[in-house]
Order: C-alpha cells, then sequence, then structure tokens
C-alpha cells in the first residue's frame, strides 16, 4: 500500500458496468513529506475520499477486492483515509 | 520480502473494514547497510514493530491473506512479517 493526495474526480459515462456506481479519482502518489512520487493514477474509492485527502491506497490484484463476493476491473483502489501520521524524528533523509 | 525501516505510523478513522484492528506503519525500502532509500510504503504490522525497527515487508502474491488469516482476499498487500535483529554479510561483499 502506498500514500497518496486525491487531485481530482473523474466523470466517465461509458465504462464497463461492473464500475457502475463507483466514484473514480485523480490520485497522486505522495511521500510521508507530501513530495510527488511519479505519474498520477485513476483509483477508484471505497471510503468516501474528497478532493483534497491524504488516503492510502493499495495497487495490483488486491485492487480488485475491496467488496466481497465481487470483484471489480480496477488496479487502483483507495482503501483508508489518514487523519494524522505520526513521524518519527530524523526517520526521513 | 523486503527489507525496511519504520519510519513513521497512520492514524486512520475512515479505512476498508480488513484494515480495522490492524496496526499501520509507513515503511521506507533501505539496503542492507541502512540506507535508506526512495518509495515510503503503508504496511500492516504484524509481529509488534516500532519506529526505528528495521523490518521484513512482504507484498507479493497472498502473503496479506495467509497471515492475516482472511477468508477472502482482500484489498491489502503489502505486511510486516519480521523485525529484523541483524543482518551479517561476507566483508568482500561490502
Amino acid at each position: 500500500m502506498k500514500l497518496g493526495r486525491v487531485t481530482g474526480k473523474v466523470w466517465a459515462t461509458a465504462k464497463d458496468p461492473k464500475l457502475n456506481g463507483l466514484t473514480l479519482y485523480v490520485l497522486q502518489p505522495v511521500d510521508e513529506n507530501d513530495a510527488k512520487i511519479g505519474t498520477e493514477l485513476i483509483a477508484v474509492d471505497t471510503v468516501g475520499s474528497r478532493e483534497g485527502d491524504l488516503v492510502y491506497w493499495v495497487g495490483g490484484a488486491e485492487a480488485t477486492f475491496p467488496f466481497s463476493g465481487r470483484q471489480i476491473p480496477s488496479d487502483v483502489t483507495i482503501v483508508g483515509l489518514v487523519d494524522r501520521l505520526d513521524i518519527r524524528p530524523g526517520g526521513t533523509a | 520480502m523486503i527489507l525496511c525501516k519504520v519510519v513513521g505510523s497512520i492514524v486512520s478513522t475512515i479505512k476498508h473494514d480488513s484494515y480495522h484492528n490492524q496496526k499501520v506503519l509507513l515503511v521506507r525500502p533501505v539496503s542492507p547497510d541502512g540506507t535508506l532509500k526512495t518509495g515510503t510504503m503503508v504496511a500492516v504490522d504484524t509481529v509488534g514493530a516500532g519506529e526505528g525497527n528495521t523490518v521484513l515487508v512482504a507484498s507479493e502474491g497472498r502473503a496479506a491473506t495467509e497471515i492475516l488469516g482472511f477468508s477472502a482476499r482482500q484489498p491489502l498487500r503489502s505486511v510486516i512479517v519480521g523485525i529484523v535483529d541483524r543482518i551479517d554479510r561476507e566483508r568482500s561483499d561490502q
């Protein structure tokens, strides 16, 4: 799992029916200092995030399993909202 | 598995059910000599790791499902599976 910042919302009318009802966001992966890592991704939201939120997300096969008994065609899924990060002093180089 | 150092922890109220009652930590990959690398990750702790510990992080395959005992696969992939006490290396290796 990794940290990310929600930076936008994606509207797509024509999409796979298995994505119906799900919210798609533009997600910028970030590190613990909120510095951008790599390119922006499109993510399925499962926790009610909003633009500007710091979240954690899961990629790969695990991104398809947020709902029991149902797989979704997603490779990036937001699974948690960050309330607070506690960073150890000197823990970052 | 990869070698990481615990650099912090995450407080999170709203999260997927599979993360409930789990300790969620921030880890950064490190080389065996302790040099921090980029690519901070979020990982669920299963061994009582704390900030500053060098740990083993598994994030491939079905590691999380097996270790956390989920009956079905969940959207959770990175778990801390060990705390490293010491790494011995060949001197010629360094």
